[in-house]
């Protein structure tokens, strides 16, 4: 890991692609989110660590409005997406949406072809032209290094797909609508070892075009894939720092106790 | 209760004991259940059988006292009466159970819920003489019309709640799926949500369809019935219910016979239904994942 420009990405603000300040969220009387501030680079990956319950979903929830449908949610504070905040009355959660794409933790293909599932976005979008999104599906699924595998078969079920098969074909999903932030909950959790390790191989690709928010309990993982890395402990965000900072060197000895695994 | 003195293996034997009497019991009620539609099944076709023949299917009843002679007229009622059953009940109940499933509004969608489970305790034939107020008083006569609409009025809190029930087995990813593609809400309820529950909420309505086509009450005072062809919608005619009925109260033998043959036909056509309807749920890939 390039540890310059980790570096860079959280200590100027102005490169920053996500900026979140002052966010509460709250399920009825439950403090989900307390006060949480938190810069994501351009072009970064930024990994969310921290045990269960202790926010991080909740967090990237609120990064492409998700927790909108949640009924009894109070959400607080501020998120800006390129310099707008995305809470603003005049921004549109749908429109939102289609510049911040989500993969989430268990992989959720439509009961639709192959095809289907990668054109679903576009086509919802307004796009008809078949030779277009013949062209979309393809490169989607290249970059999802799923072509090779699937692309004989695109009018098959989703379904027949292995699970890591199915988690690629949700990147590729989201990457046919062409979004500028990938967030991903927990992509890799519920995959064997050799599945988890295309993923995180896809990870690197996708950062050299796309700004990447991944909640992961893998803490191998983390340091793996990402130039930050935030550590969250009961809704607050108890540190944040670069990738190799965080896990050699943290600042806060909670931190290091959740890093090294001693955390009780 | 368990005495203090009961030894271990005193404990087992009796748990063993209740656990062989429990499960008789299952085994039992199991049976009765199997047993008595085989005996209905068996029973039937035992009465009616010898009255099934082509002309049943295809003739116009016998003036009284001849002998032979069909329901045609009566099968071909009944198919028009589900098909204005249908067009009454389906929209509705489809689209109420949409928007309970989907646009779940609290406390309207607690109104609907309630309104749906309070029509469906309504006697059917507390429908067929409202029905029969507003639709047959007002213009003098039975039809097909007035009954199929008494039908479809019945169905509708079925129809509802089984859409809603099987909208919901649809699994909130897929919805989450959809909405983080940046796809409206209506968009994922129509591409995503309801074509992943279709086959279950088909069945769901053919079964509710299924339930009416057997009802009786409602239609002795909207369609009546009728010993010839009804032409058109707004005629009285015959259903299979009615029919049966009517030929079971009267005292010819032939008539007897044939009632019987017809409800050996109803039965048929609603388990029909049924079987349809299960092996199309067999196949299901859709609400899984």
């Amino acid at each position: 890991m390039d540890m310059a420009s980790s570096t860079l990405a959280t200590a100027e603000v102005s490169s920053a692609k996500i900026v979140v300040r002052d966010l509460t969220v709250r399920y009825g009387s439950t403090l989900a989110l307390d006060r949480v501030a938190l810069d994501v680079g351009d072009r970064q990956v930024t990994a969310l660590i921290g045990p269960s319950g202790c926010g991080k979903s909740t967090f990237l929830r609120c990064l492409n409005r998700m927790n909108d449908h949640i009924r009894n949610i109070r959400i607080e504070g501020s998120v800006s997406l390129d310099g707008v905040s995305i809470y603003d009355a005049a921004v549109d959660p749908v429109e939102l949406r289609r510049r911040v794409g989500m993969v989430f933790q268990k992989s959720n293909p439509f009961p639709k072809s192959i095809f289907d599932n990668v054109a679903f976005g576009p086509r919802v979008h307004g796009l008809r032209d078949r030779v277009e999104l013949r062209e979309i599906v393809e490169r989607s699924l290249r970059q999802a290094a799923l072509w090779d595998e699937v692309k004989d078969r695109l009018d098959r079920s989703a379904l027949d797909l292995s699970g890591g098969q199915q988690q690629r074909l949700c990147i590729a999903r989201a990457l046919a609508v062409e979004p500028d932030v990938l967030l991903m909950d927990e992509p890799a959790s519920a995959l064997d070892p050799i599945a988890t390790a295309k993923i995180e191989e896809l990870i690197h690709e996708l950062k050299t075009q796309y700004t990447i928010v991944i909640v992961t309990h893998n803490m191998q993982q983390a340091a793996r894939v990402s130039d930050t890395t935030a550590y969250f402990y009961l809704g607050r965000l108890v540190e944040v720092g670069p990738t190799e900072q965080i896990f050699t060197n943290p600042s806060r000895p909670e931190t290091e106790d959740y890093v090294t695994g001693r955390f009780g | 209760m368990t005495s203090p003195s009961e030894s271990l293996d005193q404990r087992y034997a009796r748990r063993r004991r209740t656990e062989r009497a429990m499960f008789a019991a299952t085994v039992a009620a199991t049976a009765t259940v199997l047993g008595i539609l085989l005996f209905l099944l068996g029973y039937l076709v035992w009465q009616g059988a010898s009255a099934l023949s082509l002309d049943f299917f295809t003739h116009l009843p016998t003036p009284v006292g001849e002998a032979g002679g069909g329901m045609a007229n009566a099968l071909v009622g009944s198919a028009k009466l589900l098909l204005v059953a249908a067009v009454v009940g389906v929209p509705v109940g489809f689209l109420g159970g949409v928007y309970l499933a989907e646009y779940d509004g609290g406390r309207v969608a607690f109104a609907v819920r309630y309104a749906a489970d309070v029509l469906n305790g309504i006697p059917s034939i507390v429908i067929g003489i409202t029905v029969y107020g507003l639709l047959v008083v007002p213009f003098g006569h039975f039809s097909t019309l007035a009954g199929g609409i008494a039908l479809g009025l019945l169905m509708i809190p079925v129809a509802l709640r089984t859409t809603e029930e099987f909208l919901r087995l649809v699994p909130d990813t897929l919805r989450d799926a959809s909405l983080a593609l940046g796809a409206p809400q209506w968009v994922t309820v129509v591409r995503v949500v309801i074509p992943a529950g279709m086959r279950g909420i088909l069945t769901g309505l053919l079964l509710s369809l299924a339930r009416v086509a057997g009802e009786t009450a409602p239609l002795l005072f909207t369609a009546l019935s009728n010993r010839y062809w009804s032409p058109g919608w707004l005629q009285p005619t015959a259903s299979l219910p009615v029919m049966i009925f009517t030929y079971a109260i009267a005292p010819y033998d032939d008539w007897h016979r044939q009632a019987w043959a017809a409800a050996l036909v109803l039965l048929a056509i609603v388990l029909g239904a049924n079987v349809v309807a299960r092996l199309a749920l067999g196949g299901r890939s859709t609400a899984q994942t």
